[in-house]
């Protein structure tokens, strides 16, 4: 069974701060990690490997550094790794991501049986790269993915909705998105530890995988940023300080003259 | 013939999700400004009824797809029926709600038309000089807000979490044009099938109908302090919530998370206690008609989003608030 992990490199979005002044993201100095939710999805091929062998390579996009990511995949227990990473790729929305990465699912040598997404990246929270390259590929699929198990020609998903939950099955090869309470990401171990540092990560960019180039970056990305700015402040707003009982009395009586309570 | 908006009718279990509803009254503001006209399109099993209430919303138009198929969702069928009849009828705009259903069929429609798409938008508008939509999103993690827009390629494609916006009928017997669209999905090999639904009863008020939430953030200091939290949610007969760092923590529930990537609500009150206001959480709840802000950091973003802001110690201030309300309902 072989199965591709995409994740992603993002900042640690906790740590991230915005100067007021200028509108820019004071990035310097904050970590970077792997996606949460990529985390669930490397987990969910692993027991998967666990129970029926086979292969599991991550796939990763971003600038050079994201290989750190892909090292630390490794070290978890995937077994290759490839960095999509070129100039060119630059600036893409998540339709030209979505095309960008499936042209590399489509180039490895050994057929996919399944790809793997987290639900959402929590820099971006947009959810739509997983679908995008499963469409792209032409693959079925299903999101927000809390198991999945081998059955005959395919795999029997349990899928998180709104209201509960849904039972699917689907044929191989298939893709998920893969959400927090599917399980947590093992802990990795020294020698695999030893190995990632080693091992080598091929990086592809545009001239690996022979895009139509018109359909990356920039260039191929329907959505462009308008503008950024700070979240508005409420002009009408009352403070009240000082002791906490007065402070509470005075709220109560402002909430009843707003009949709120 | 006149250029069109399109709202996703989503449903679920024979009832239109109230997204849906919430979507039209926004698109009606959008199909004033533009000249567009407003549809909705209504994917059905054969033989369901047409509803009434997309008209009461503002639909000027239904596109009915009707089709055995159709009934429950289902990812290639939907998709392919709603890409061939955006391909056909050209809308300018098209908005989904970002349910389950609408973040895996607006993300595979848009791969299917090279369409631009953007992610759960808690403000669009309509720019009449350039004449697109102005989609306007937290991002960057929830730390700034983006205002997107898609020049070049059409459909231009949003989705939108329930509880953004109000909805408001404009009356009760409205009319409004019904396109009967042919739909043949025989050819359409099935690959994946749901074989079970199951609704959960979850064990606490729900987040999206509660009239009051309160709700509690790292600055409540430690895991069992959300007891404060919860008792003045009950004095209040309300719901509690909780920022994203607490429940990263795990110190509650995923299921109480409000924000870009928990739930989106609008209560009658909110009562933010010891949370900082990271736009993440803000994302989630400033449409909320009342905003009561406890931090001892006045400088917190929290307050800028506060219709009133109490600074001090929420371990005095919050318990301080339940007795008060218990004294008053009593």
């Amino acid at each position: 069974m072989h199965i591709v992990v995409c994740i992603k490199q993002v900042p640690d979005s906790d740590k991230v701060t915005i100067d007021r002044e200028t509108n820019r993201l004071n990035r310097a100095g904050v970590p970077s990690i792997i996606n949460p939710f990529d985390e669930n999805a490397l987990e969910m091929a692993l027991q998967l490997k666990d129970k029926h062998g086979g292969k599991i390579t991550v796939i990763s996009m971003g600038p050079p550094q994201a290989e750190e990511a892909l090292r630390t995949a490794l070290s978890h227990g995937a077994d290759e790794a490839i960095l999509l990473s070129d100039r060119k790729f630059g600036g893409a929305d998540t339709w030209a991501t979505s095309y960008t990465i499936s042209l590399a699912l489509k180039k490895l040598n050994e057929p996919v049986d399944l790809m793997l997404f987290g639900k959402q990246a929590v820099d971006g929270d947009t959810a739509q790269v997983g679908p995008g390259v499963a469409h792209f590929c032409g693959v079925p699929m299903i999101t927000y993915a809390k198991s999945c198990e081998v059955i005959d020609g395919g795999y029997r998903v349990q899928q998180v909705t709104d209201q509960g939950y849904n039972v699917w099955e689907i044929e191989t090869p298939a893709a998920l998105t893969v959400v927090k309470e599917a399980n947590e990401l093992r802990m990795p171990s020294l020698k695999k530890k030893m190995a990632a540092k080693k091992a080598e990560i091929p990086t592809w960019g545009a001239a690996e995988l022979q895009p139509d180039e018109s359909r990356i970056g920039l260039s191929g990305s329907p959505t462009k940023v308008n503008k950024v700015f700070a979240p508005p402040v409420k002009v009408n707003k009352e403070i009240l300080s000082g002791e906490p009982r007065e402070m509470v009395k005075e709220l109560i009586f402002k909430l009843r003259e707003r009949k709120v309570l | 013939m006149s250029k069109e908006i399109w709202i996703f009718a989503e449903q679920e279990n024979g009832h239109v999700a109230g997204v849906v509803y919430e979507l039209l009254t926004r698109g009606r503001m959008l199909a004033e400004k533009s000249g567009y006209t407003l549809c909705a399109v209504l994917p059905s099993a054969a033989g369901a009824p047409l509803h009434q209430e997309l008209f009461n919303y503002g639909a000027k138009k239904i596109y009915n797809l009707e089709d055995p198929k159709l009934e429950t969702y289902q990812n290639d069928y939907f998709a392919k029926v709603i890409h061939e009849l955006i391909e056909k009828e050209k809308p300018e705009i098209v908005l989904y709600g970002a349910t389950t259903i609408g973040r895996s069929l607006a993300p595979t429609v848009a791969v299917m038309g090279w369409a631009g798409l953007t992610a759960d938008c808690t403000e669009l508008d309509f720019d009449v000089e350039r004449m697109i939509l102005l989609q306007t999103r937290p991002a960057f993690g929830g730390n700034i807000m983006a205002t997107i827009i898609c020049p070049d390629h059409r459909p231009q494609m949003a989705t939108v979490r329930s509880n953004v916006f109000k909805k408001e009928k404009t009356g009760e017997d409205e009319r409004g044009e019904v396109v009967n669209v042919a739909v043949d999905l025989s050819g359409v090999k099935e690959r994946m099938k749901r074989i079970e639904s199951v609704v959960e009863e979850v064990n606490t008020i729900d987040l999206k109908a509660a009239d009051y939430i309160v709700s509690g953030g790292r600055g409540i200091g430690k895991p069992e302090n959300f007891k404060i939290i919860e008792e003045l949610a009950g004095a209040l007969g309300g719901a509690v919530g909780a920022s994203r760092a607490t429940v990263d923590a795990g110190w509650i529930s995923h299921h109480h998370q409000v924000g870009q990537t928990g739930k989106t609500v609008c209560p009658m009150v909110y009562i933010a206690c010891g949370i900082s206001g990271a736009i993440q959480h803000l994302a989630g709840m400033q449409s909320a008609d009342l905003i009561i802000a406890v931090n001892k950091d006045i400088d917190a973003p929290i307050f800028d989003v506060a219709d009133f802001g109490l600074v001090g110690d929420v371990h005095e201030i919050v318990p301080e608030l339940t007795k008060q309300i218990n004294a008053y309902k009593n």
